[in-house]
């Protein structure tokens, strides 16, 4: 053996080993302390998921403590993505969906690592158990708990009340939320929306460990859901139901008051829809059929509908004129049935001969208003109107943001929107709530209760317990006015020839006053028209009429004359207010 | 030399234990870690036995061991044990047992003998002779299992050792003439015999993207497991990607990753310098061994357990194709511990008797 060769060999060969490990340690820096936090980031992302636990939604009650809504679990399956490939095929048999769909959805997913991915919604119990029972062929696959709504009246007060959908894009965009997901399901409409930030809560989060297929290890972290805030609506469920009940198969609205504090007891829109169907996330038939329907069942006509209110508007005219003092209660009036206006006629529905204020309101004397309204003029019409709230939002946003303002003309407003000045007749049309005069359901019913509570400013309002006007804000109209007019209102309902007969209580005195808006231009027999053209009938109300407690409005598209066919509705739920706890029986005075 | 092999020992059945905790409360701790202690008390216990009489024995008896080697590799390919596609066992109803851990030592035993026989330096006919029954016969036997990690570091181990008795120079340069001709063409021809996941494993080497849930799915999670330790390591029993099930073979093949991952920089060096220090002290006992023979026996077996651990550091670090070769006294497995532990004995008895005249 060559000794020294065998030296050189084995010294060499160690160097070539130092060499190594200096090779290997240099890889070892690079790789743990230059790129280190990188491999943790990816090392921690590799086996942390996070699951979201939703928050319960609160609860809606009504004014007497009635649950309207409850909340039911929802299941569906999600996919926690890992490292091994994912059997569709068996995935999608499993969950009954399309395969190459659900292909597409995990792929599109999979990067995603903070998200679960959502392979089916609304699992029955049965699908539940089958997919616990087959849960551990899919690695990953788990069935997760959320809380959806059960509306427990269906289709009542569905408008008011709204219901749940899943946000879209810009609506995750504006509620800028981290826990409002794709999956959330958010109010889209009433008072779910109105009030989604309380009622929604916040949702939790669940940071579990997985391995490589994605299977839950443990609990790393979890951060619970906050329930969401209760909600007592000043709706009365009860009176809700009544009103829509008497509306029977009629479409139109109905809205009532408290015109002390401006709370909303029941807000009716006929016809209704059905909230439940929405809980599940609509389906596109149903939507499209409630879309579809000749009746707009989604439209919420006490804000979302204005029509010409007809004599309705004559009560606003009342105050107006007796205020300005353009009238006053013992000025008369000549009605032959007919007005001549240049070469125009202005028609009465009959000849009252001549007639002061009493009788012209409790009548409802088209020829008595044309003249209130000539002394008035259109301007002082509408800054009485706009006083009462009248051609404005109420601003319940409810319906959000798609209130109708309706429209109370004036001189600035035509020439500003026809380019043409404002004529006399115009003034005579608006006088007895024609023409261009429009108000909502709402409006009407505020004008109610502004008469009512004489002259307080009231802000419409969803919630119990809110906060009395402002006294200091009372329009500053003489208390006079207002007995004169309220006592015509009475006489309206109470008195031989009063137009409101047909809501004549015996339980409570009742003051109000009908309307009858004309759909088609002049004066037609209106049971000779077919029903789309037949005049929508009005009719607001107050109750009692010694001390008001109840204001009330109504309104049914196509039904004909107001007395008859939306003061009986009103009636009906008066009577069913004067039956319910809140009700203060006035202190009798003697008669 | 103990105290390196029972400090390496003893990280590694923490380690062990430590990548094979259950992260789910319920489930059973495999009891991998005892095993791994067993084998490491009875690793020593064999070390001490080999201690006893002087190594001599290896060298009168080498070429009959060299034949016994050779008859176990066959009987392995005809007979053996199958497990994940390699029939790499036999199974010897108590336990199973791999004979080309036990060849590992053979083959430099019977290499070493017959270089310490002949004169220096080695003759083409001696050379291509030696060749065939220590390189290439053993390599095809082995590859075949299939153990490509194994064959490939025997092999070279062969070829490190002729080289140390030196051959001629013109059959050197012959030598390295074939290598650069020979290895694109034969390597096709390996290629070709290679199993699917063999090829995968290189390609993936080459180029990780091909395949990053397989093969490449690996590298890049040893290296995401060893890069997550960063400076000082996430502490011992912290690690996550052994317990979860990211790292593939983590007490085996990619046990140092978990030790790097709780670790850190600071414990993977301090382990390297261990290796270091064991290796150094291989050829140190090469260089003063008493007689030839010992000195091939020492620089041979040192060479081939630092060929392993180059090749185990390299795969998890990134820098070499994942062909499944274990990290010496460090990676979970009975017949390998033993055999390494039997090695180490060899190296101390010939260092303990280095300064015996023959």
């Amino acid at each position: 053996m060559n000794k020294e060769y065998f030296e050189g060999v084995a010294s060499f060969t160690v160097y070539i080993i130092i060499t190594v490990f200096f090779i290997l340690s240099v890889r070892l820096y690079v790789i743990q302390i230059l790129n280190g936090s990188d491999y943790r980031d990816a090392a921690d992302s590799n086996r942390v998921r996070a699951v979201s636990l939703p928050a319960s939604r609160g609860i809606i009650y009504d004014r007497s403590g009635t649950p309207l809504v409850k909340n039911k679990p929802y299941f569906y399956a999600s996919l926690i993505p890992g490292r091994s490939p994912v059997d569709t095929h068996g995935l999608a048999a499993l969950t009954k969906t399309d395969e190459s769909k659900l292909a597409a959805k995990i792929k599109k997913e999979k990067n995603n690592i903070f998200k679960t991915i959502v392979l089916k919604e609304g699992l029955s119990f049965k699908e539940v158990a089958e997919i616990e029972a087959r849960k551990s062929d899919f690695p990953g696959l788990i069935v997760e708990t959320s809380v959806t709504r059960n509306y427990v009246y269906n289709t009542v007060g569905s408008h008011v009340i709204g219901y749940l959908g899943k946000p879209n894009k810009q609506q995750i965009e504006k509620l800028q939320l981290d826990d409002v997901s794709p999956e959330t399901f958010i109010g889209q409409w009433g008072v779910e929306q109105l009030y989604d930030s309380t009622l929604r809560g916040t949702a939790g989060r669940k940071i579990i460990e997985v391995d490589a297929l994605g299977r839950q290890l443990k609990e790393l972290e979890v951060i619970k859901p906050i329930t969401g805030g209760d909600i007592t609506l000043s709706l009365d469920i009860n009176l809700q139901q009544i009103a829509e009940q008497s509306f029977k198969d009629k479409t139109g609205s109905l809205v009532a008051l408290d015109p002390k504090t401006g709370e909303v007891l029941a807000m009716a829109s006929m016809p209704s829809f059905d909230p439940n169907d929405f809980v599940m996330g609509i389906d596109s038939e149903k939507w499209s059929a409630l879309h579809k329907d000749k009746q707009y069942p989604l439209l919420n006509r006490a804000l979302q509908s204005s029509y010409p209110p007809g004599s309705v508007f004559k009560v606003l005219m009342s105050v107006a004129g007796l205020d300005d003092g353009a009238i006053t209660t013992t000025t008369p009036v000549g009605c032959t049935g007919e007005m001549h206006y240049g070469k125009w006629s202005f028609g009465c529905w009959k000849a009252h001969g001549t007639v002061t204020f009493h009788r012209g309101l409790v009548q409802s004397c088209d020829i008595y208003f044309y003249d209130v309204g000539r002394r008035l003029g259109i301007d002082k019409i509408h800054k009485y109107a706009r006083m009462f709230g009248l051609g404005k939002k109420t601003g319940l946003d409810i319906v959000g943001g798609e209130e109708r303002e309706g429209l109370i003309p004036s001189i600035a407003w035509k020439q500003k929107k026809m380019k043409q000045p404002w004529f006399l007749g115009e003034t005579f049309v608006a006088s007895i709530g024609q023409g261009y005069v429009n108000i909502t359901p709402a409006q009407a019913a505020l004008l109610s209760a502004m008469v009512a509570n004489e002259g307080l400013p009231i802000h419409l309002s969803l919630l119990k317990g809110t906060a009395p006007p402002d006294e200091s804000k009372r329009l500053k109209i003489k208390p006079e006015v207002f007995a004169e007019v309220k006592s015509a209102m009475y006489g309206v309902v109470n008195e031989g020839g009063g137009t409101g007969g047909s809501s004549r209580s015996a339980l409570v005195h009742i003051s109000g006053k009908t309307g009858t808006a004309q759909v088609v231009k002049g004066r037609v027999k209106t049971e000779t028209l077919k029903q789309q053209l037949r005049d929508h009938g009005w009719f607001i109300a107050y109750a009692p009429s010694e001390d008001p407690q109840i204001a009330v409005a109504a309104v049914v598209e196509h039904g004909g004359h107001g007395g008859s066919a939306a003061a009986p509705i009103v009636k009906n739920v008066i009577e069913a207010f004067v039956k319910s706890p809140y009700y203060k029986k006035p202190v009798q005075s003697e008669e | 030399m103990l105290i390196l092999l029972l400090a390496i020992s003893v990280i590694s059945v923490l380690t062990i234990y430590s990548t094979t905790r259950p992260i789910m409360s319920s489930a059973l701790q495999p009891n991998y870690y005892l095993k791994q202690s067993v084998w490491v008390l009875i690793g020593f216990i064999v070390l001490f036995i080999v201690l006893i009489k002087d190594y001599v024995w290896l060298r009168d008896a080498g070429y009959f061991i060299y034949g016994i080697g050779i008859f176990l590799l066959i009987l392995v390919l005809v007979m053996g044990k199958s497990g994940l596609g390699a029939q790499r066992w036999l199974d010897l109803k108590i336990f199973s047992f791999q004979p080309s851990e036990i060849f590992r030592l053979i083959l430099v035993a019977g290499v070493s003998k017959y270089l310490s026989s002949v004169k220096s330096p080695l003759d083409r006919r001696s050379f291509l002779l030696s060749l065939l029954i220590f390189g290439i016969i053993p390599f095809i036997l082995i590859i075949k299992q299939p153990h490509l990690g194994t064959g490939i570091v025997l092999f070279t181990t062969y070829l490190f050792l002729a080289i140390s008795k030196k051959i001629e120079k013109k059959l050197l340069i012959i030598l390295i003439a074939i290598a650069l001709v020979v290895v694109p063409l034969g390597g096709k021809t390996i290629w070709k015999h290679l199993k699917d996941y063999q090829k995968n494993r290189i390609l993936a080497f080459v180029n990780p993207e091909i395949d990053p849930k397989g093969i490449g799915y690996q590298i890049e999670q040893s290296k995401i497991t060893i890069g997550s330790g960063m400076t000082f390591g996430r502490g011992y029993l912290k690690g996550t990607q052994g317990p979860l099930k990211f790292l593939p073979e983590k007490h085996t093949d990619f046990v140092f990753s978990v030790f790097a991952e709780e670790w850190g920089f600071a414990g993977s060096i301090l382990l390297f310098s261990l290796y270091l220090i064991f290796f150094i002290r291989g050829f140190d006992t090469a260089l003063k061994a008493k007689d030839e023979f010992g000195k091939y026996m020492a620089s041979g077996l040192t060479f081939m357990l630092f060929l392993y651990f180059l090749i185990n550091i390299g795969m998890t670090l990134g820098m070499m194709p994942v062909v499944g070769v274990p990290i010496p006294f460090m990676s979970y497995g009975g017949t390998s511990l033993i055999s390494n532990f039997i090695i180490v004995g060899i190296i101390i008895n010939i260092r303990m008797r280095r300064l015996v005249m023959v």
